[in-house]
């Protein structure tokens, strides 16, 4: 069995004396005996490290892992830099909690305000927060912090992740405010059908850029109609695409969200991710999660500190629009990581390098008789296609190692990343054609 | 220290991608971004000390006692590590086909079905991220009981006054009024004052059991049924777990659903922060409310996060529990709880504690007479401590104690730990009898003095600016 106590059997005897019991029951002499366990777990006994470590290698070998992955859809497989893998599991980042005591958590403090730093200028808004849980509750939490006593009413776009959109969902059921889901027109957000859902009592409108689909909203367009009606405006962006991308202070929003996981975190089957969050400097006070702000200490040294604690669930308590108190911090310290390994040209490379895979593999595909590309609005690292066969199109690109695009709505929804070579890309599009020719 | 932007040069990076190898494509121009992040240009070399700087600046629990009441600041193994970062599971896309992933839906099913033992629950999900989360969820839980039964008029919430304060703040999220009940002076449940507010109105009560000062409800049978008679439902908030996991079990104390903290009480580490695991489980009769996916599962459920939750961290806790197995499992609640007992015991005739009796895993000490006779605070207390390499206990929570430091040791410390951990508490008492002033002032040896915090939140900087 295996065990991280350190005392002896000895010492736990003099321990007990000291303390003046006589054993361990007597420690639990406020627990009444009807409900008192006085059995056995039924788990199986406890194991050596090197038998657990068969039972799970064991588990893990059950998986399939894919050399080429094809499919995005909300987890994206990107590169990540060697030193990115490494920096995070350094056992003092890994083990410490929440930078509480600032004296001795400068280093957690600081990665964060880096962090933070970074976010503001990959979205280009003024403050950022230490991160929330994922890219769903980022938005969840925008929609929340968005509403006031008047305007209730979240609207989410219809192209937006279906993840997002149920979340946001739940988080406004929790409260019982209405949410609306604007249609879907091409492929992408209607405006037309936004404008008609805009009544004054709508708090916030949240898109997703690029969309589900892969596709580029009309960003610009979109905001204008929402500051028309007087709602807050937020933009739940791929940070990757950022590297390139108009910025959400660019395209006039209130609040930029996103999902961090393509920021050097694996796929790792959904999670540990990170949700990131940014605003205006007029919103700050509004802004949910934790916050790294800098200041002096008593010899006047620039140090950093959790700060504007007042908005949070300990001081509000029933007040709280939130009730979020940690965020992802070794997540936003690989996002950090990330971003410093790939600098701005680096991150800048990622984007196009993506976007023209993707692009390819496109032409590759729709140069297949019976393939066509479903939507005809520009795209960045995804696109759907209608084909036939799709079941066996898929199976076949299984059997020879690639996870192909995700199957959505009777199509199939691709995404390509810098870390897929030309030789496989022209690899999957040969299956395609092979199946379909058959 | 300085900042990475201010090591940056611009042109210095790291090749990390080949040359494009197909035709370039480019966003039209109406897309583009004005001008390039500015974001850190850095050589290996310079990012690897970098962060190695970092890091000396952390306290993790590898560096030493970390006795963070209600935080259960135990010893993270190395193999929950290795497990969680085999490539069978970080390489694995969250919407792959079912068939290959066979052996993360074995993780999920596992730790499951072992979490349900030990809690005494039906059904558990773990899309939560952290314990406020799982609290969300939770509550959402009873929210769609009352609701599928169309039983409307159940508004209300009950939280004991000596609640975390997410607990509030979680029940207003759910569209709840919070009803705040006063505790007794020991932090348990004053049951008249339950009875009192009971009503067809009470959708349910939120607790933790052993309470917030380290305290085990005798009552806690009484006070389930109480609620469960009035139609309410019980949440268990499971912050403490850590006191009584194998030895007594949420479900067989009355409590209808919960939430389990596997970065505390199952081993996982906190990462400065996260990412954490708010696990839920709940009796039968409302397991058919948990959340699900969208997109991995199917629409029409709730839903408090993409995919699957955080399921690196579930493998951990999965390792932990399969390591420590039957038999582990309560040995180390029983330890936990007799190393609170032993540096209770060792304190005591110094600081003093809020409650004179045994406690489970942690207790509190009450300063509020100290301070009168020294004029040394809590906070003193705590900022001395760290001159001494010991992280400070959980500061002035819970608030019905005054002056209160909360500390839960763990058993994954040794005897000699504790030991100088009591040291190091006489040590500092008799100091604050000499020389009070030299506390006041503490720390004196930390990486920085104490920060000026009113300063961080009047004038916030919250970013590198540049120009300043």
């Amino acid at each position: 069995m295996g065990s991280y106590i350190p005392s002896t059997r000895e010492e736990r005897l003099e321990m007990l004396k000291t303390v003046g019991v006589s054993d361990y029951r007597d420690l639990y002499r406020d627990v009444p005996q009807e409900m008192y366990l006085d059995r056995p777990l039924n788990i199986p006994e406890g194991k050596s490290e090197l038998e657990v470590s068969r039972t799970v290698r064991a588990m893990a070998e059950k998986n399939r892992v894919f050399p080429t992955v094809l499919r995005g859809a909300g987890a994206y497989d990107h590169y990540i830099p060697s030193i990115v893998r490494y920096i995070p599991t350094k056992e003092e980042f890994l083990t410490a909690y929440t930078p509480y005591q600032a004296e001795m958590s400068q280093g957690i403090l600081q990665s964060i305000f880096e962090y933070q730093t970074m976010i503001c200028e990959l979205t280009g808004m003024d403050i950022s927060n230490a991160s929330v849980y994922d890219g769903a509750t980022a938005a969840a939490e925008a929609a929340a912090m968005c509403r006031d006593r008047k305007r209730r009413v979240t609207i989410i776009s219809g192209a937006a992740n279906p993840d997002t959109i149920n979340t946001v969902r739940t988080y406004c059921y929790g409260t019982g405010d209405e949410l609306r889901i604007v249609p879907v027109k091409d492929g992408k957000t209607d405006l037309a059908a936004l404008k008609e859902l805009l009544t004054a009592d709508v708090a916030s409108v949240y898109i997703q850029q690029p969309n589900f689909y892969g596709l580029f909203e009309d960003a610009d367009a979109i905001g204008e109609a929402v500051h028309e009606a007087g709602a807050m405006y937020v933009m739940g962006c791929n940070p990757i695409a950022l590297g390139i991308m108009k910025t959400p202070r660019e395209c006039g929003a209130d609040v930029a969200v996103g999902e961090g996981q393509p920021l050097g975190m694996p796929l790792s089957f959904g999670g540990p991710y990170l949700g990131f969050m940014a605003t205006l400097q007029k919103h700050m006070r509004k802004l949910p999660g934790r916050i790294v702000g800098e200041t002096t200490d008593t010899k006047g040294e620039r140090c950093y500190v959790l700060t504007l604690q007042a908005r949070e669930q300990h001081i509000r308590r029933e007040k709280a629009s939130s009730n979020i108190c940690s965020n992802q911090a070794l997540c936003a310290l690989t996002a950090g990581c990330y971003m410093a390994a790939m600098g701005p040209a680096g991150l800048a490379e990622a984007a196009k390098q993506s976007m023209s895979k993707a692009h390819y593999l496109a032409a590759l595909l729709t140069a297949i008789e019976g393939v066509t590309l479903r939507y005809s609005g520009e795209y960045f690292h995804e696109f759907v296609t209608e084909m036939p066969k799709i079941p066996e199109v898929l199976e076949a690109l299984e059997a020879d190692g690639i996870l192909g695009g995700l199957p959505v709505e009777g199509g199939i929804l691709w995404c390509a990343t810098e870390k897929i070579s030309k030789a496989e890309l022209d690899r999957a599009a040969a299956i395609v054609k092979e199946v379909l020719s058959k | 220290m300085k900042l990475i932007f201010e090591k940056s040069v611009p042109g210095r990076g790291a090749a990390v991608l080949p040359a494009c190898d197909v035709p370039e494509v480019q966003l039209s121009a109406a897309l583009r971004r004005e001008k390039a992040p500015l974001l850190p240009e850095m050589s290996e070399t310079d990012m690897s000390r970098h962060y190695t700087e970092l890091n000396k600046r952390v306290h993790g629990v590898n560096c030493g006692f970390y006795p963070l009441g209600s935080c259960t600041m135990k010893y993270n193994p190395r193999i929950d590590e290795e497990m969680a970062a085999l490539p069978g599971f970080t390489g694995v896309h969250p919407l792959a086909p079912a068939h290959t992933t066979e052996g993360c839906r074995e993780v999920l099913k596992t730790a499951g079905e072992l979490l349900c033992e030990i809690t005494g629950m039906d059904g558990m999900t773990f899309q939560p991220a952290a314990g406020a989360h799982g609290e969300f969820t939770g509550v959402l839980l009873i929210k769609q009981y009352h609701e599928a039964r169309g039983d409307l008029k159940r508004t209300k919430i009950i939280v004991p006054d000596s609640a975390h304060g997410t607990n509030p703040a979680t029940a207003a999220m759910c569209g709840f009024q919070i009803v705040n009940i006063p505790s007794a002076p020991n932090g348990c449940v004053d049951l008249e004052a339950l009875k009192a507010v009971l009503g067809e109105d009470t959708a349910g009560l939120m607790l933790t059991n052993p309470n917030t000062v380290g305290i085990f409800d005798e009552n806690i049978l009484e006070i389930t049924r109480l609620v469960h008679e009035a139609g309410g439902l019980c949440y268990y908030d499971g912050a403490n777990l850590n006191a009584v996991m194998g030895v007594v079990r949420p479900g067989d104390m009355g409590f209808d659903c919960i939430h389990l903290n596997l970065h505390k009480t199952f081993a996982t580490p906190h990462g400065g922060g996260g990412p954490g695991s708010g696990a839920v489980g709940c009796k039968a009769h409302l397991a058919e409310f948990l959340p699900r996916s969208a997109m991995m599962d199917e629409e029409g459920h709730i839903q408090v996060r993409s995919f699957a939750g955080n399921f690196l961290v579930v493998v951990k806790a999965m390792t932990y529990i399969l390591t420590l197995g039957r038999e582990g499992i309560p040995e180390a609640a029983q330890n936990a709880v007799l190393n609170a007992n032993y540096l209770q015991a060792k304190i005591k005739g110094t600081f003093t504690p809020a409650f004179d009796r045994i406690c489970m895993h942690e207790f509190v000490l009450d300063l509020s007479k100290f301070k009168k006779e020294t004029g040394v605070s809590a906070m003193d207390v705590a900022k001395t401590l760290i001159d001494n390499g010991m992280h400070p206990p959980t500061m002035y929570f819970p608030l019905i104690v005054h002056e209160a430091l909360m500390l839960e040791p763990t058993e994954t410390e040794s005897r000699d730990t504790l030991d100088w951990a009591a040291d190091v508490f006489r040590k500092l008492y008799d100091l604050a009898h000499t020389d009070p002033d030299y506390m006041h002032a503490s720390p004196h040896h930390a990486q920085i003095g104490r920060p000026d915090e009113v300063k961080a939140s009047r004038n916030p900087v919250l970013r590198w600016n540049p120009e300043a």
